[in-house]
């Protein structure tokens, strides 16, 4: 018996999907193959890790992470340009977590202002995060992409209970989005084709098949995520095209293991390397199940995770 | 099993005897084609129609199990590509190798010994050291198998040298504990295999790629010898995905039996955050043994999660049994909580309980194992079927205090809640379950 490479036909391809403007614009997704088997098929562009900012100073997020931050967190400008400039970010998602009704209930025009700003420090492209507080997203949204036309920026999340004035306003503004449904296929298949029917183009979507954290359901996105990939490539789905991303460090940064000092839980280890090793294989969990962009927190995660995409092509 | 009547009735005596109870020896072919009959019925088959009927039956992957007693690690008998299809069948094991001149050997072993954490109410652990022979010389080698062996001698052993002296000394030691030799290649593996043979210990073959080890594969497999997993020595963590699925594909799509074996991987790295994320990509994409050179807690609590993750069974999420749960030396007026049957809730809401070593009572309601929100939002978790538990379930005369502690993130059901039991008091607990133990100890102080 002569060993023959067992070789997948795929019909389907992944939309390629290009965010930002000029020599730092990237582009995600184009694969015709399932994650990182280029042996039958041609994986483009590699996974992208954009670093995640916030509008307000980070006070929630677990000291491990927040510490990494401690010196620029105070200033969303200053914070995205240290990402970029000290620790070589390919992308920035600045989420406007202060626009929550339960937050600081930031305005849609202050937070558009902070938008503003932090897109005009950097040169590598941003992403642009609501509060994930549907209604309030609908308005800040609205807001960041009537102040930012022609950046080519991604914009989400844009979910069935708020997709139409999102989708409207990132159509107009010339942006891409981030369409996110509830951990199911059927969801997400429904909201792309809801949101083409607008009159958006499939090839500017970005699918968020909602993560979860590892140790607390990642099972369920990663199997999520195998099955949009599957119906994609081998059924050649075109409404479950679109590339994945994984918007993880608000999952990670809250669950126990990324908290728990090691006095509570020896059997645990030491926290700051768990936490960070937390962050990093969820993230490398999804990689495996397709992700072709990650939104992270911690640099350290990221600098791994970023090493080891180099190393899957 | 994909074989077909026509081929098994070539296997048969052909004589139409009916004594298996079927009018022909091909309607019977037909019936263990379709797997409704078993051979043993006809009384006249040949030893080869056994060994024919016996291959075509065997697991795709074939198992392979590694140490001895309850802590023997069992791989190998999956069945699919993604876990979506069906549940994954065998965890794979982590190995810790340390080299035979560390001095910390025993520490080393000790470790793995005692690396059993439980979570979501499993067990879980590295399962096995990996010897490797640094040294070069025999009698260190066997000299630190011997020590690996009382510090541990529960676990199971990887055996990682070469030579065949060195392993001579460290089977010995290892009698009745099914290791594992890592490898063997081209070169030796006629030796490894009589090895290996003598010993009871599974081998595995290794190769520079996949044409090389099919073809070494096949020459052991000839020789009679088939208790092997596979190393096609993957050079980049590209490799180890294209290498792993190429070899579980054509194990079970192409029924290609050179790649019927599990596969043995080699994580290494000196970041030790690299080798998690390198050992994250071998659990995802169907490596069967893990080996890293650093067992931090920090590093394998993690890796345990993912690979505990990716192994549950997708149909049905892990459940306890509903009911009330006694925490610590609760009487009639200790705090009563509520929570769903998800295991993952249940024991990260009773790890709190008793992290706040304040006694109390959990009612554990059946949510088909859905989560506090998910079971809310699909309507298993509404304040009729909660009182109708609290009605059915006794607690009435457990409980003195009437007062009922629900989840945070289902605020909402209180109103309805206090009106459908009347007498009752209603208390919003903290949303995260980490909220529990100050809000237990103010309750109680
Ligand atoms: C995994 C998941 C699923 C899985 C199911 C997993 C399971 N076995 O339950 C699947 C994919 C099947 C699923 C399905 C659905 N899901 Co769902 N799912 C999730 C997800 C990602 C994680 C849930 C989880 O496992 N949490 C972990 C457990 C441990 O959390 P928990 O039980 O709430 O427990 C915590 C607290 O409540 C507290 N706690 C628990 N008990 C108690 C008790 C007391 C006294 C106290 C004080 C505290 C406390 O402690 C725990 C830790 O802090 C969440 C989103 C998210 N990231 O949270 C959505 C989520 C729960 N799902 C949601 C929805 C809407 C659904 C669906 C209805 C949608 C759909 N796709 O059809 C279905 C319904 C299910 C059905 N019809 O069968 C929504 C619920 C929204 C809402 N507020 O109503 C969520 C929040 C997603 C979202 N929109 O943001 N889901
Ligand atoms: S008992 Fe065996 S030989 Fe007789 S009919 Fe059945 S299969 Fe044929």
């Amino acid at each position: 018996m002569a060993f023959v490479v067992p070789k997948e036909n795929y019909s389907g391809k992944v939309l390629e999907v290009e965010i930002g403007t000029g020599p730092k614009a990237v582009k995600i997704g184009g694969e015709n193959t399932l994650p990182y088997l280029a042996f039958e098929g041609q994986v483009p562009n590699k996974t992208v890790v954009a670093y995640e900012i916030q509008d307000v100073p980070p006070e929630d997020w677990p000291s491990t992470v927040q510490s990494a931050y401690k010196d620029v967190s105070a200033d969303p400008v200053k914070w995205a340009l240290y990402c970029q400039n000290e620790l070589g970010a390919q992308m920035i998602a600045l989420r406007l977590i202060g626009t929550h009704p339960d937050r600081q209930d930031r305005s849609p025009e202050e937070a558009a202002k902070t938008v503003v700003a932090v897109l005009a420090a950097i040169d590598v492209p941003l992403i642009i995060l609501g509060s994930n507080h549907a209604e309030k997203d609908a308005q800040v949204l609205k807001a960041a992409c009537d102040a930012t036309a022609g950046k080519n920026c991604l914009v989400g999340k844009a979910q069935e209970a708020n997709y139409k004035t999102i989708v409207a306003s990132a159509m107009a503004a010339g942006h891409k989005i981030i369409a996110m449904s509830d951990l199911d296929v059927n969801l997400s298949k429904q909201l792309n084709i809801l949101i083409t029917q607008m009159g958006f183009d499939k090839g500017k979507i970005v699918t968020d098949p909602m993560s979860s954290a590892l140790g607390y359901g990642i099972e369920y996105t990663y199997s999520v995520m195998e099955r949009i990939r599957q119906a994609a490539l081998l059924q050649n789905d075109p409404t479950m095209s679109p590339p994945l991303v994984n918007d993880i460090g608000m999952y990670v940064w809250k669950v126990k293991e990324t908290i728990a000092p090691e006095s509570d839980l020896p059997e645990w280890g030491g926290l700051e390397e768990r936490a960070i090793g937390w962050e990093t294989t969820t993230a490398m969990g999804l990689l495996m199940a397709g992700s072709n962009l990650l939104i992270m927190r911690h640099p350290k995660a990221i600098a791994t995770v970023r090493k080891m995409v180099d190393e899957l092509v | 099993m994909a074989i077909s009547g026509v081929e098994i009735f070539k296997h048969l005596p052909k004589t139409n005897c009916k004594k298996c109870g079927h009018p022909t020896c091909l309607a019977f072919a037909m019936k263990l084609a379709a797997q409704q009959a078993s051979l043993d019925a006809c009384p006249d088959a040949s030893e080869d129609a056994k060994a024919f009927l016996g291959a075509a039956s065997e697991p795709p992957i074939r198992r392979i199990t590694i140490g001895a007693g309850d802590k023997a690690l069992k791989v190998g008998e999956e069945t699919v590509l993604s876990r979506h299809e069906k549940k994954f069948v065998n965890p794979c094991g982590f190995a810790l190798v340390v080299n035979d001149t560390d001095s910390a050997i025993e520490a080393k072993a000790k470790s793995v010994a005692d690396s059993e954490i439980e979570r979501v109410g499993q067990k879980l652990r590295v399962e096995l050291v990996a010897v490797k022979d640094a040294s070069g010389d025999a009698l260190t080698f066997s000299g630190a198998v011997g020590k690996v062996v009382a510090a541990a001698p529960n676990v199971g052993v990887v055996l990682m040298s070469a030579n065949v002296e060195a392993l001579k000394g460290a089977l010995a030691q290892l009698s009745g504990k099914k290791p594992l030799i890592y490898a063997a290649d081209a070169g030796n593996w006629e030796q490894m295999v009589e090895l290996a043979k003598g010993a009871g210990a599974s081998l595995v073959v290794k190769a520079d790629g996949l044409e090389a080890l099919s073809d070494l594969v096949e020459k052991v497999v000839a020789s009679g010898f088939k208790d092997l997993m596979l190393d096609p020595s993957p050079k980049s963590p590209k490799d180890m995905v294209e290498q792993y699925t190429q070899i579980r594909r054509a194990a079970l799509k192409k029924s290609y039996k050179p790649f019927g074996f599990p596969i043995f991987s080699v994580a290494v790295d000196a970041d030790p955050l690299v080798e998690q994320a390198r050992a994250s990509v071998c659990i995802a994409k169907y490596a069967s043994v893990v080996v890293m050179s650093d067992a931090s807690k920090w590093k394998t609590l993690a890796l345990m999660a993912l690979r505990q993750n990716l192994y549950t069974d997708p149909q049905v999420p892990m459940q306890v049994k509903a009911n009330l749960y006694k925490i610590g030396d609760a009487n009639e007026n200790s705090p009563l909580m509520i929570t769903t049957n998800f295991s993952l809730t249940y024991f990260i809401v009773l790890g709190e309980v008793e992290n706040s070593k304040v006694p109390a009572w959990i009612l554990v309601m059946d949510s088909e194992g859905l989560s506090v929100l998910t079971a809310w939002a699909a309507g298993k978790f509404t304040a009729a079927k909660i009182a109708q538990y609290i009605d059915e379930s006794g607690i009435k005369d457990k409980v003195a205090s009437k007062e009922l502690i629900i989840p945070g993130y289902v605020a909402v059901l209180s109103g309805s809640l206090e009106e459908k039991l009347p007498g009752w008091k209603i208390t919003v607990g903290p949303r995260e379950a980490n909220g529990l133990p100050a809000f237990l100890k103010n309750k109680v102080s």
